[in-house]
């Protein structure tokens, strides 16, 4: 009886330290999954696919949310402070936000150059680079590159090796794991690329127009032809000379398609389409831009059945 | 076409093969062309190391040259002693920039640089607090880098039209164990919200009457110290954060004296402040945090003055037209206790302002105020101002501002400001 009370008198005095104990090192209980955050959900769709069930993956943004301009909320800090691995997509996308996170978070492993800190762009091929002197009279450019470069197939294949290839080295128990989750992934890639090819080939050297210049390695992968932008310069709204002169190039060269993304007012696009006979089609440039686009195959799924539809409606006029 | 052949080819060598990108010469069940398919893998895969040597480039090319987010000392490194090699490619990489090497590489280890202008017109008299017609009224110079692998430093320094201020420079210690993350140098005290902001990021031309009357004016508690945060645990979805900072106890002017150390080292002063943050919805959240502060006055070496503080802060953000729409609304209390002769005075200020996103390029505002005077808790200055601003790209913008005051002293006042901020370079983005 006795006994029995001084254990639980001790039981009682050891609870709210092991309590604390438990609630300060959370990574003890599941020592085994690699805590992966990824700045967009593209790349945690890649890490998804060959990181499988040995990583927790959560995006910071939303699949429909403007990756320029997310905003750095602590709610994050929560999930970086945890993190083992950051993904980020680089080249400035995420300049507005991503830096303070980092440095707020408290966490060694995720800081810029520590093991934990991947950019992903070092993996994938990357156009609009920049020649000569940057200057923002040409509005918010990325001096390094186009950073929406995930939407190119072939970099899905390359960003998703060089995650896989990270992930074993953090977890080298796993790596086999790691590496028939690529090949495995890279075979249903490859087969899909097939399908996608076949159903875009009629559509090659189409012209289209976005809104922000957030397409060209979709349109190279798929041959379409970028004619113009709705925004006159990148991160500048337009403006009604622009919007002019863009009616007049899409007249002049026969183009009945803009392309916007979901985080841009249509009011402007929607004119443009009066104007001009063009059909405005809202494609994802991320993976959960809607609902049922969840992974990377359905996110080419969805925007190419959407562009073949908008091609097929405006095919007498091409 | 090229591109489109290749995969196709690719995609039936790949069928054929279980494992990608091992030598396939040979092994191919093609009939036809075994040998063409054979070369276009080979190009493919010659592609993909082009791909990947040329990211390999820009990694090095642009180290540290990516505004506020410099890339890493080395690419991120596939082997397991990536750490050590960045560090240590990070400590040789520093030597051709003292030994004064040229060339890109020198250039690539710049900071990055910004300079945030802030000219101000006014119309209206204020005897009390004036304003001159035309003025620069700040220039704040940024110098901004990754240190090393374990810190970063932050430069701001102030430009009036006469002087040149300090407003902070600190490194902070960015991977410490535990979660802490430490800063020393001279930085803003983390005394509620305005208190922390550059006046770049205010919603307003001017600081509200509680910061000029209880906590040190235009510069706030600013200060030489050391600081300490860390994350606390919380309940799921709740981020509780604790801040500790100890300063050498100088803080505010001569309109506007808040702590003075008269000489004496021993006189630090010290803040204290919680934030407790939690999403509502992905697009509402509200933020509220406690803070606390103390050091020693002008009266004399003895004399303290104790602030207390209150912010709560809503914010709205619909996700989908994040750059279209958005509200703020945010209010601040402040208590200050101040001992001096003949008696101690407890005063008490706020403010509250809301601030609402018409479009990607127009804001509307107001604030009111009202706070009374540390010195004189019976004085109570209030007033209210109105604040429209243009953003014509998210480098400069235009605020035109109504301001209305009453001063106890049975003045009350009326003035106008046109304010132009404009930035250059790269600016590092501050804390949310």
């Amino acid at each position: 009886m006795e006994e029995g009370n001084c254990f639980s008198r001790l039981s009682a005095a050891l609870m709210p330290g092991l309590l604390l104990l438990a609630l300060l090192s959370p990574s003890l209980a599941e020592a085994k999954k690699l805590n992966v955050v990824t700045a967009t959900t593209d790349m945690a769709a890649l890490t998804q696919e060959v990181g499988g069930d040995k990583v927790n993956v959560e995006s910071l943004a939303k699949g429909y949310q403007d990756p320029h301009f997310v905003e750095a909320k602590p709610s994050f800090l929560l999930k970086l402070r945890q993190a083992d691995l950051l993904i980020s997509v680089g080249l400035q996308l995420e300049i507005g936000w991503l830096p303070p996170l980092i440095t707020q978070s408290g966490n060694s492993k995720i800081q810029v150059g520590a093991a934990g800190y991947l950019d992903a762009s070092q993996f994938a091929e990357i156009l609009e680079i920049p020649q000569g002197t940057v200057t923002r009279a040409e509005g918010d450019v990325h001096p390094l590159g186009n950073p929406h470069y995930w939407l190119d197939p072939d970099n899905g294949r390359r960003i998703a090796k060089g995650i896989a290839a990270k992930l074993a080295d953090m977890d080298p128990a796993d790596a086999d794991y790691f590496q028939q989750r690529f090949q495995d992934f890279d075979k249903r890639l490859t087969a899909a690329e097939q399908k996608w090819d076949a159903e875009m080939k009629p559509y090659r050297g189409r012209k289209v127009v976005t809104y922000h210049r957030s397409f060209p390695n979709f349109a190279k992968h798929f041959g379409l032809n970028v004619i113009g932008y709705v925004e006159p310069r990148p991160g500048i709204p337009p403006t009604p000379s622009h919007t002019l002169e863009l009616i007049q190039l899409m007249k002049r060269e026969n183009c009945k398609v803009v392309l916007v993304e979901p985080y841009f007012d249509l009011k402007t696009p929607q004119s443009i389409g009066r104007e001009t006979g063009a059909q405005v089609v809202v494609y994802l440039p991320s993976v959960g831009g809607e609902k049922q686009v969840t992974n990377y195959f359905e996110l080419f799924d969805y925007d190419i059945a959407l562009l073949i539809k908008a091609f097929q409606a405006t095919q007498q006029g091409a | 076409m090229r591109r489109r052949l290749c995969s196709l080819i690719v995609q039936a060598a790949l069928f054929a093969m279980p494992v990608y990108s091992q030598q396939v010469a040979g092994t191919l069940p093609a009939p036809d062309q075994p040998d063409n398919a054979a070369l276009m893998q080979k190009i493919c895969d010659l592609e993909d190391r082009l791909v990947l040597a040329e990211g390999h480039i820009r990694q090095l090319e642009n180290q540290q040259s990516a505004p506020g987010q410099a890339a890493p000392p080395a690419p991120p490194a596939e082997s397991q002693t990536s750490a050590l090699a960045a560090s240590a490619q990070a400590a040789g990489g520093q030597e051709p920039v003292l030994g004064g090497a040229g060339g890109s590489a020198a250039k690539a280890l710049n900071p990055d640089i910004s300079m945030i202008g802030d000219f101000i017109a006014s119309a209206g008299h204020n005897p009390i607090n004036p304003a001159p017609s035309f003025q620069m009224h700040e220039s704040e110079l940024g110098v901004q880098a990754i240190i090393d692998p374990y810190a970063r430093g932050d430069f701001f320094l102030s430009f009036g039209e006469q002087g040149v201020n300090l407003e902070e420079g600190y490194i902070t210690f960015t991977a410490l164990p535990g979660g802490f993350v430490a800063k020393s140098g001279k930085f803003r005290g983390a005394f509620g919200k305005v208190n922390t902001m550059h006046n770049h990021v205010l919603s307003w031309v001017d600081r509200p009457l509680v910061t000029n009357n209880l906590v040190a004016g235009e510069d706030g508690i600013d200060d030489a110290g050391v600081s300490v945060q860390r994350i606390l645990p919380a309940p799921k979805g709740i981020f509780m954060e604790l801040t500790g900072q100890v300063f050498r106890g100088d803080s505010g002017d001569e309109q506007h004296p808040l702590y003075q150390t008269s000489g004496d080292n021993n006189n630090v002063s010290m803040v204290a402040h919680l934030r407790t943050y939690k999403d509502i919805t992905e697009s509402t959240n509200i933020d509220i945090g406690g803070s606390y502060s103390r050091g020693h006055n002008n009266t004399g070496p003895s004399f303290l003055t104790n602030l207390y503080g209150i912010d709560a802060t809503v914010r709205w953000k619909p996700l989908r037209r994040s750059i279209y729409h958005s509200f703020v609304g945010r209010g601040e209390f402040i208590w200050s206790q101040r001992q001096q002769l003949p008696t101690e005075q407890r005063a008490f200020g706020f403010y509250t302002s809301a601030d609402y996103q018409l479009g990607r390029r127009w804001f509307v505002g107001g604030r009111y105020d009202r706070s009374g005077e540390a010195e004189d808790a019976a004085l109570i200055d209030k007033g209210f101002s109105a604040v429209l601003t243009y953003w014509p790209s998210e480098f400069s913008q235009i605020r035109g501002q109504y301001e209305f005051t009453h001063y106890p002293t049975r003045i009350d006042t009326s003035q106008l400001f046109v304010q132009v901020q404009f930035s250059l370079g790269a600016h590092g983005a501050h804390p949310f």
